[in-house]
């Protein structure tokens, strides 16, 4: 007791602190890495595909890039965070009919009805409910908000009670399927199987005119960059450190002073907003909402875009997201019919052959002659690439 | 070597921003403790203290709710009678709330985040108390505590190293580096040498003298050699109940513990080798 070791024997710790390289952190060359990156892609955006790309094709662009702001929120919660939702068609429907209720009630003007309500609901004025949404103050705010406040409600009363794994999955689809459900039942005041359709203006902005089409379009891009670059601060933040341990062992976290359901519940929150935020450019983009956008098959069309790009990086799910839908789109132009089939092939191979997307597939290239250890998983490449910056020096 | 040794002290104890740790030792009073489960009486009316700065090691052959009994105190399971930490009751809180009042525990199997790299799993460990602003913030450089501990537990090394890629015995060490900077003041250690080569075995006991200083240790351990050299009082367990308390010595002598171990009761005398069973 008196002559007390201070440490565990350097024998046992082959590397001996003297010669230790100085402690590395992610620093300044990934972040220069992250800006480049960021130019390029708003270059892509914002240059090379208005010249290169149709009207019609770059609306489609604005369509895929909608679903892309929702593949980052379920990048975040299911890659980073563990829960697969399948349910995010929930909260980009609430941006979405948000949006499109402001929307209607602008092309009605003051004191007018959306047109539907007269032929569907025969109302005579306007449901108390629909009133908040004729103020852009109240509205524009809702498109994120509502989907937040939701997900918080769902949240706090499913991470508390521990509910994971496939129940918090088929659960957070059931909830998709009761929002299907209470639209198509209540036709009079939600636009029923039909949705909200046939949007003209945007902001006093004529949605016909191609010139304001483009906008739109920059805007959808502008905001897709923002959410990534807010995404990746979440990743490399302290916080984003916890939500992988979080997934990674929830019991031990808790055994660390941390209560998980919080942390759990902040991560889906944002993926909410993010899709809340989607939903409501998704509209003007495409000028209708309606029940069949947000159900479980787009749902999980979501999530199936995340998962072939890859849950667990950044750009996985954007580059997933994009690519299935444009691939949706091509194929079903060519052999119509043949999509589903193909879209559920895909998922299946993803799943079983490469569960970390094909962004592990770069990954793996890039290591395949490093050594073995830290190969025993394919979908870490951001964790396993430090590993690797820091395992050459004290080789 | 006496001034290293100081100077390690130093940071072994660094007290944290909390000053939570360092300027209060707490035992542990354990009073009447029952768990069951669906009829089954694993901990059936345990009473132990553990005053503070000892290293007290639990032992038992298998089943003797040695774990049971580490799950009550850190509110994994429900449990009647009473588990006092300083002033401070434990049952009937939960777990993080238990954790933050300075009970730190490891587990039979290593659950560090193998994902995240050395110095990530301990900078997670140091954060509970930690607010939002600073979470949604990255990490710049290696905090204080963290540092103290890398070198505590001599990993400082591999600080930037995948948590999964360490040997087994450096994996355990991080888990006793978590317990440090979370600023346990009690620390439940389940098995912590089970695995480990000579050298590991004694690095660890090491290790652990050097944390009673200023923590209250509470080792679950098979390994008679380990608990021969390090620990300062044991406690047997059987059935559920304490069988047997007091020194190393005091324990191997106790006729109750030979019958436990080998069954039956073997004269005084013979009895060094009796608890290697």
């Amino acid at each position: 007791m008196t002559a007390v070791t201070p440490a565990p024997p350097s024998t046992a710790t082959p590397a001996a602190p003297a010669d230790a390289p100085p402690p590395r952190r992610p620093g300044g060359r990934s972040r220069l890495r992250a800006a480049a990156g960021f130019a390029f892609g708003a270059a892509l955006l914002f240059a090379v595909a208005p010249l290169a790309l149709s009207d019609f094709r770059l609306a489609l662009l604005a369509k895929y890039l909608c679903v892309a702001m929702v593949a980052v929120g379920i990048g975040i919660a299911w890659g980073r965070g563990g829960m697969l939702t399948l349910g995010q068609g929930v909260f980009f429907g609430l941006g979405g009919y948000a949006m499109a209720m402001h929307l209607k009630l602008a092309d009605a003007g003051p004191g007018g009805m959306p047109d539907f309500m007269q032929l569907y609901g025969q109302l005579d004025e306007l449901p108390v409910w629909w009133r908040p949404f004729a103020s852009p103050w109240f509205a524009l705010p809702a498109t994120v908000l509502l989907p937040m406040a939701v997900a918080f409600g769902l949240g706090s009363l499913v991470f508390r009670r521990r509910v994971r794994g496939a129940y918090f999955a088929i659960l957070s689809q059931a909830l998709a399927a009761a929002m299907v459900i209470l639209l198509i039942g209540q036709q009079g005041t939600t636009g029923g199987t039909n949705g909200l359709t046939d949007i003209q203006g945007f902001f006093g902005y004529d949605l016909d005119d191609p010139v304001n089409q483009r906008m739109v379009y920059f805007i959808i891009a502008g905001v897709l960059l923002a959410l990534l670059a807010l995404a990746r601060q979440l990743i490399h933040s302290r916080y984003g450190e916890l939500l992988v341990a979080v997934r990674d062992s929830e019991e031990r976290v808790r055994f660390l002073g941390y209560d998980p359901a919080s942390v759990k519940l902040v991560a889906y929150v944002v993926a909410a907003g993010m899709a809340g935020l989607a939903g409501a450019l998704f509209v003007p983009a495409v000028g209708i909402i309606s029940p069949a956008l947000i159900g479980i098959v787009p749902s999980i069309e979501f999530v199936i875009g995340v998962a072939v790009g890859g849950r667990a990086t950044l750009l996985g799910p954007v580059l997933g997201a994009v690519a299935v839908a444009w691939a949706r789109t091509a194929l079903s132009e060519r052999f119509p019919g043949t999509w589903t089939y193909l879209q559920g092939l895909l998922f299946v191979v993803v799943v079983a052959f490469l569960p970390g997307g094909l962004a592990s597939l770069w990954a793996l290239a890039r290591r395949r002659d490093a050594d073995s250890a830290s190969r025993r998983r394919g979908w870490f490449p951001t964790a396993r690439r430090r590993a690797e910056r820091a395992e050459v020096p004290t080789a | 070597m006496s001034e290293r040794t100081e100077r390690s002290e130093g940071r072994a104890g660094m007290p944290s921003r909390h000053g939570m740790s360092g300027d209060r030792l707490d035992g542990l009073s354990v009073r009447d403790v029952r768990v069951s489960f669906d009829g089954f009486t694993a901990v059936d009316g345990v009473s132990l203290e553990v005053p503070a700065g000892d290293i007290r090691f639990l032992i038992g052959p298998n089943g003797a709710g040695k774990t049971t009994l580490v799950d009550a105190i850190t509110g994994l399971v429900r449990a009647t009678g009473s588990v006092c930490f300083g002033d401070q009751e434990l049952l009937g809180r939960p777990v993080h709330r238990i954790s933050r009042l300075g009970i730190g525990r490891t587990f039979q199997t290593s659950t560090i985040f193998e994902e995240l790299s050395v110095v990530q799993n301990l900078d997670i460990a140091a954060g509970a108390r930690r607010s939002w602003a600073t979470l949604v913030r990255r990490r710049r450089g290696i905090p204080d505590e963290v540092a103290a501990a890398l070198e505590t537990i001599g990993l400082t090394g591999r600080a930037d190293q995948l948590a999964g890629t360490l040997a087994h015995g450096q994996k355990q060490w991080l888990e006793i580096g978590m317990l440090l900077v979370q600023d346990a003041r009690l620390l439940l250690l389940d098995e912590p040498v089970a695995g480990m080569s000579h050298e590991e075995r004694d690095a660890t006991g090491a290790l652990l003298e050097t944390v009673s200083r200023d923590r209250t240790v509470v080792v679950i351990e098979h390994d008679m050699d380990f608990l021969r050299r390090f620990a300062r009082s044991v406690t047997v367990l059987h059935a559920g109940k304490v069988l047997s308390e007091g020194t190393v010595a005091q324990v191997q002598a106790d006729p109750r513990v030979q019958e436990v171990y080998l069954g039956h009761p073997v004269d005084a005398g013979s009895v060094p080798s009796g608890l290697e069973a």
